[in-house]
């Protein structure tokens, strides 16, 4: 059953990684044994496209000289992160400053990237609305690739500053012109990320993100009052407060009680954590039919709606909705 | 019928695929009934007429095991073996593949697979996944009049490979499923209406590639995939077949040497 409930959360790679770092793959019995060997060769596959594929981004950007970032997953695998060993994801999500975008996007055209499948709206849509660009595929290898300006829509209601998280940022040792997030910032981008989210089948291997990242950076001094000050920096108390909420109550993660005590400061009204508690403590769940009641289908719609709720201003996402229920052309 | 042989998995004991076929609940269970496969309630195809059920339990088994199990080098082939040595049969769809292992398991050779030829990584052996034969077509009267005892499943029709039978694994087969061989021969087969049998020999290098190209995960094995390829070009004799007789495709099998070590 865990086997099947990992399957389908995406973290089958990750509890074998984890078995293998702490010496305990020999206890496992062979029957489920090989079914962690075989997702050793799918990671194994995985870590090694994905350090070919940044190599690649970064020679189509070379000319440009824009510092990139890299976001979440290929973040985590180039940072060289321990539990981002056995983690797969689909795409590469880079962050570059908003007035480069165009010369980013016509440097990834020249190298093979296009943006495929959608239709005027959604390039509207994405352009004038979003925080990333449609995403692009490679014409020859079909990998993706994201194109941020920011880690949230124009039209969200919280504006975290591009600027100061890029003034932030990490040189990647050996990779000139690569960064990645600072610490602090690593945390609070993969919790907006999570608590801003529509579709959470992956919801499980975000939140097991967090609380790798938090566990790992606890070392680091002044780690957890600088987490909290920077929260308020860039106007994300809020997905922090859920991040430490729920880390803390599904997976144990251990929380000093100043941190949990300081980050109050998002905690929202007492009716809508409530709901908050009902709606995530079902969606964070593995997406397989052990895990889920008779709610777990309303709750997941629930937070679709929120998520669309946070991202635009209520008229917008009125006609946002309208236009993809009867204007876009049906396909899929 | 077709699984009789196979011994039942013990109530919650540990199965490596939990799949399942059942009718979609939509409208159409009224009227054209469909069929869906799940594994582990995730589908991995679109519905089929519910008339397809069986066809695509066998085909979507043949998924799980090629998208999963990747400490075997997966190829789309038939394997049969006779003394210790396997013969690996890879071949696009409608090369006659699937007839001639049916004609050689009723013949003496055990059944390791009529679809995947599990190689596995560690030593390079096949190791056997007996199911039944899938039979399209012609081949289906062609097997029953070659054999008339063996056992085939309903014929099914108008499925995307035309009309489609399984013919019953042999209980030998199923009963040694345990046992590994090692490669002896790859040889690529091919039906050709009234050709004389002709075993033909093949450079290692043309075998090579042909066989990757029927591979199912060789890229995603990266040098692993590599390495467990060579060695089984490396220990095997290579050959083109063109056939039109079974009687003389028999013959010819009877008649191959092992490789000299």
């Amino acid at each position: 059953m865990l086997l099947r409930q990992a399957r389908h959360s995406n973290l089958l790679s990750s509890i074998r990684a984890l078995l293998d770092e702490r010496g305990l793959i020999d206890q496992v019995p062979p029957q489920p044994r090989e079914h962690l060997e075989w997702s050793r060769v799918l990671s194994e596959r995985h870590a090694q496209a994905v350090h070919r594929e940044i190599v690649l981004i970064r020679k189509a950007l070379e000319k440009e000289g824009v510092p990139i970032i890299l976001l979440k997953g290929a973040a985590y695998v180039m940072a060289k992160l321990p539990f981002a060993q056995g983690r797969l994801f689909s795409d590469i999500d880079i962050m570059v400053p908003k007035t480069n975008i165009n010369a980013v996007e016509a440097a990834l055209m020249l190298h093979g990237w296009a943006t495929t499948g959608i239709d005027a709206y959604d390039q509207r849509y994405y352009r004038t609305w979003m925080h990333e660009l449609p995403p692009m595929q490679h014409i020859k290898r079909l990998t993706v690739i994201d194109v941020h300006h920011a880690i949230l829509p124009e039209t969200a209601c919280v504006h975290p500053d591009p600027e100061k998280l890029r003034a932030a940022a990490h040189t990647l040792d050996g990779y000139s012109g690569l960064k990645v997030f600072a610490p602090a910032d690593m945390v609070l981008h993969s919790a907006v990320h999570l608590f801003h989210e529509g579709e959470l089948h992956n919801g499980l291997r975000d939140l097991v993100d967090i609380d790798s990242l938090l566990r790992h950076f606890s070392t680091l001094p002044s780690f957890w009052p600088r987490l909290v000050e920077r929260a308020k920096e860039l106007e994300l108390t809020r997905s922090l407060y859920y991040a430490l909420r729920y880390t803390a109550q599904i997976l144990h993660t251990p929380i000093p009680s100043e941190a949990m005590e300081a980050a109050r400061i998002g905690r929202p009204g007492r009716l809508t954590l409530a709901l908050m508690d009902a709606l995530f403590s079902r969606a964070l769940m593995p997406d397989h039919p052990s895990c889920s009641d008779w709610l777990t289908g309303t709750a997941r719609w629930m937070l679709y709606i929120r998520a669309n709720w946070l991202r635009m201003p209520p008229l917008l996402l009125a006609r946002h909705l309208l236009h993809k229920a009867f204007i876009s052309p049906k396909h899929k | 019928m077709l699984y009789a042989d196979y011994p039942l998995a013990e109530q919650d004991g540990f199965a490596d695929f939990h799949v399942s076929l059942a009718p979609p609940r939509d409208l159409r269970r009224w009227f054209r009934p469909q069929v869906q496969f799940r594994f582990d309630g995730y589908s991995p195809f679109k519905p089929l007429p519910l008339d397809q059920a069986f066809p695509m339990f066998e085909w979507g088994l043949n998924w799980c095991v090629s998208n999963h199990a990747n400490r075997y080098l997966i190829i789309h082939a038939a394997v049969v073996e006779k003394g210790g040595y396997a013969a690996i049969l890879p071949a696009p769809p409608g090369s006659g593949k699937s007839t001639l292992c049916a004609a050689l398991v009723n013949r003496g050779w055990r059944l390791l697979s009529d679809e995947l030829a599990l190689i596995r990584i560690s030593d390079g052996k096949l190791v056997p996944i007996p199911r039944p034969v899938s039979l399209k077509n012609a081949s289906i009267d062609i097997i029953r009049n070659y054999e008339p005892s063996a056992v085939l499943g309903r014929m099914v029709a108008d499925t995307m490979k035309g009309t489609v039978a399984h013919m019953k694994a042999p209980a030998n087969s199923v009963a040694r499923a345990s046992e590994a061989v090692r490669a002896a021969w790859v040889i690529f087969p091919k039906y050709k209406a009234n050709a004389a049998a002709c075993l033909e020999a093949l450079p290692q290098s043309r075998a090579f590639m042909r066989v990757a190209e029927n591979a199912f995960n060789y890229s995603l094995l990266g040098v692993k995939g590599f390495e467990a390829l060579a060695g089984l070009i490396d220990v095997s004799l290579c050959y083109d077949f063109t056939y039109s007789k079974l009687d003389e495709a028999i013959e010819t099998f009877a008649a191959l040497k092992p490789p000299t070590p």
